[in-house]
């Protein structure tokens, strides 16, 4: 047991901190999550990769430095400290990547990963679809076998795709045994959305970016090349990435104590509008980033040591997401009438309501909890 | 950066569990109870001294086990889940390192590390859970600095309470007890400081082991239960309450562990982490036995069933701890916020 920061890991937060400082943008860009936003996102996502910094715990051949689990938390602290702008490179570095690095071939690795690193291919999760949202086993769009062309034909309807209008690829879950039921008989597949009989459409979310999309496939062909793991194992494939984006992969709790921080520096310029009650949502809600962060240093030792986290992710879910909104309704809360101001707050309110739905609902993270962390019956 | 238990402390913590196991199940925390037979209470006592838990928290020169905060983290929480009806979170992580600290005036050191020493802690209001079963009660409040006393020595009445293992007393006279009665220890203020947060992180330890208690209980329970053709633990509705239960605890043991760690190390985090766990603590243990009760349907909501046992003592324990109101405007002042405003609702 030994709480304090390793000297190299501090010299690490050190470097990244001086980098973000004098490289992150002069001013906020616009939401990423539109099509001049994702532009000047990508410009800020180069010049992470110049200076090294998009995928700090990747591997130095595939553009990354081979930080450590720990510096990978403390890069993740500083880069929300510093208010550098959101990650629209996320969907793939923290979630196609890991499924790359578990189950893709070197040539897979060697050809998606660099150019993955470098912002030049754009990823975007094909998952969910219109009939298929949290019961995901039931989705329907299916690859057809092409043995004379050595890959599948892909037919389907993706939805509520993050970014889709404005990324280059997908990966996503097909049928390829139509004889197969529920998550059997599903593979893996990656998708470059230029490919002929693709046809994409974005549309508003609840924020009214156009951060969604529908991506329709009429017969797309995709080669073998780009089958990530075994035909028909991409249940388990997928569920590799599930981790990842439930766990602390895709919500590291540096986003969540800068966050806190930010609110504590409101209620600080507002003290004429902190009464009692919202003293202590602040508390309250400060003190929920504190107990993610050092939850998350418990998980992190107990991964190092050879107990990845499994079924636990599913509790970094469900604290997370309503963390967020905790935090970001109480600075609407302190910021009174002008809570209705479309500005950063507001903006992040409605971002933080994705959060329990996004990633698996959290009625199917409790799900999760109950059964395997809990061992109660199913259903 | 190592944030676990290391092998020593968890091997230890190993020995308390099973020691506890043994000798504290449900029938000896109901011999607690007006009317129980206290004799299987003071073997417990006597196993908890020969195992040196008493005196975790006295150096070793003076026959404890030297140990701190940290490594006493996982001991109360083990104490908790068993609910102890003894004073040994009073004993061991309040008394005993403060009449260390003080240089034993008294003498009694020795009978604490022998296991012929309980040691009650005045609470707020002048309740002293456990005061009618123990040697000496330790008042941290008087005017000239602590003091440790015999029951008989004060003026006190017994105190029927919700938890009935408690057996409290409450202190009846004057507060500001005689220079001739008892044992004063003349200790720096910061150390009673320390005393105050060591019970609190005591508190908080407990609570989490409650808590755990109290789910496992309801786990066992809702596992075998069958209404409408099929266990109760397969419904959603009762799923979804037993999972956020266990996020709760999840989430309050590593802040109660930091707690601890913070407190060994001398941090000056110590307040506010201490405050944190607590609140942390308290809220999951509170709501775990929400839960729990819940779950379990009119089976728990009596005293036949042992689930009372624990969330009774959950909430003594949130009783008797300086309340969230005091940790709430700590925790918020050390994390840089302003005073609260009277005004409700400020202005626009």
């Amino acid at each position: 047991m030994d709480l304090r920061p390793d000297p190299a890991d501090e010299q690490f937060r050190a470097e990244a901190r001086d980098w973000l400082r004098a490289h992150r943008p002069a001013r906020p860009l616009p939401s990423g999550d539109t099509r001049a936003g994702f532009a000047a996102h990508l410009e800020w996502e180069r010049t992470l990769h110049d200076g090294g910094w998009s995928v700090v715990s990747w591997p130095r051949r595939y553009g990354g430095r081979d930080a450590s689990l720990w510096q990978w938390l403390i890069f993740e602290e500083e880069y929300a400290a510093a208010g550098a702008p959101q990650r629209v490179t996320q969907n793939g570095i923290f979630l196609l990547a890991p499924t790359l690095f578990e189950f893709g071939t070197d040539e897979q690795r060697d050809r998606i990963l660099p150019a993955m690193a470098a912002a030049e291919q754009l990823w975007c999760q094909g998952w969910s679809e219109p009939e298929a949202g949290s019961d995901l086993a039931a989705l329907t769009s299916r690859a057809v076998r092409d043995d004379a062309a050595g890959g599948w034909r892909l037919t389907g309807h993706k939805t509520w795709t993050t970014r889709g209008a404005f990324c280059t690829h997908l990966f996503g879950l097909f049928r390829t045994d139509p004889q197969q039921q529920r998550h059997r008989g599903l593979t893996y597949f990656l998708v470059p959305l230029d490919a002929p009989g693709v046809t994409v459409r974005g549309f508003g979310r609840f924020d009214g970016d156009e951060g969604f999309a529908d991506v329709y496939l009429d017969d797309v062909f995709v080669p073998d090349a780009d089958v990530i793991g075994e035909v028909g194992a991409g249940w388990r494939v997928a569920m590799a990435t599930t981790g990842s984006e439930r766990g602390l992969t895709l919500r590291p709790p540096g986003r969540f104590t800068a966050a806190a921080a930010r609110l504590v520096q409101l209620a600080g310029d507002r003290p004429d509008r902190l009464t009692g009650r919202l003293r202590e949502q602040v508390v309250r809600a400060w003190l929920g980033a504190r107990a993610y962060h050092l939850f998350t240093l418990a998980q992190v030792t107990r991964m190092l040591d050879g107990d990845p986290p499994g079924a636990a992710a599913s509790l970094n879910k469900i604290h997370w997401s309503e963390l967020d909104i905790a935090l970001h309704r109480t600075a609407l809360d302190l910021l009174g009438p002008d809570a209705e101001v479309d500005a950063d707050w507001t903006r992040g309110f409605q971002f933080s309501l994705a959060g329990p739905i996004y990633a698996g609902t959290n009625e199917i993270q409790r799900g999760i909890v109950a059964e395997r962390l809990l061992g109660l019956p199913r259903r | 950066m190592r944030f676990a238990l290391t092998d020593e402390q968890a091997t230890l913590r190993d020995a308390v569990d099973d020691l506890l196991t043994a000798e504290c199940p449900p029938a000896v925390v109901r011999a607690g109870w007006p009317g129980g037979d206290p004799a299987p209470l003071d073997r417990l006592w006597t196993a908890l001294a020969e195992m040196g838990l008493l005196a975790a928290m006295v150096p070793e020169s003076a026959g404890g086990l030297g140990l701190t905060e940290v490594d006493l983290v996982p001991l109360l929480t083990a104490a908790g889940y068993a609910a102890v009806p003894l004073p040994l979170a009073e004993t061991a992580a309040v008394a005993g390192p403060l009449l260390a600290a003080a240089g034993d005036p008294g003498g009694q050191l020795a009978a604490l590390v022998e296991g012929r020493c309980r040691i009650a802690v005045a609470g707020p209001g002048g309740l002293v859970p456990y005061g009618q079963r123990a040697d000496l009660l330790l008042l941290l409040t008087p005017p000239d600095g602590p003091r440790l006393v015999r029951p008989d020595e004060v003026a006190t009445t017994p105190v029927p309470t919700m938890d009935g293992s408690r057996a409290a007393l409450r202190l009846t006279g004057d507060p500001a007890v005689g220079p001739s009665v008892g044992t004063r220890l003349d200790v720096p203020a910061d150390l009673l400081a320390l005393a105050a947060d060591r019970a609190t992180l005591a508190a908080s330890a407990q609570l989490v082991g409650l808590g755990r208690r109290m789910l496992d209980l309801t786990v066992a329970h809702v596992g075998t239960r069958r209404q409408f053709g099929a266990p109760v633990g397969s419904f959603q509705a009762v799923q979804h309450q037993l999972a956020d239960a266990l996020l709760g605890l999840e989430l309050a043991a590593p802040a109660v562990l930091a707690a601890g760690w913070a407190a060994a190390t001398g941090a000056d985090s110590r307040p506010a982490d201490v405050s944190a766990g607590y609140l942390l603590a308290a809220d999951a243990a509170e709501r775990t036995a929400r839960a729990a009760l819940q779950c379990h349907g009119a089976i728990g909501y009596t005293t036949e069933y042992d689930l009372h046992l624990y969330a009774k003592r959950g909430w003594a324990i949130v009783a008797a701890t300086a309340g969230t109101d005091h940790h709430l405007d700590r925790l918020g002042t050390a994390i840089g916020l302003p005073a609260a405003t009277a005004e409700q609702g400020g202005r626009p």
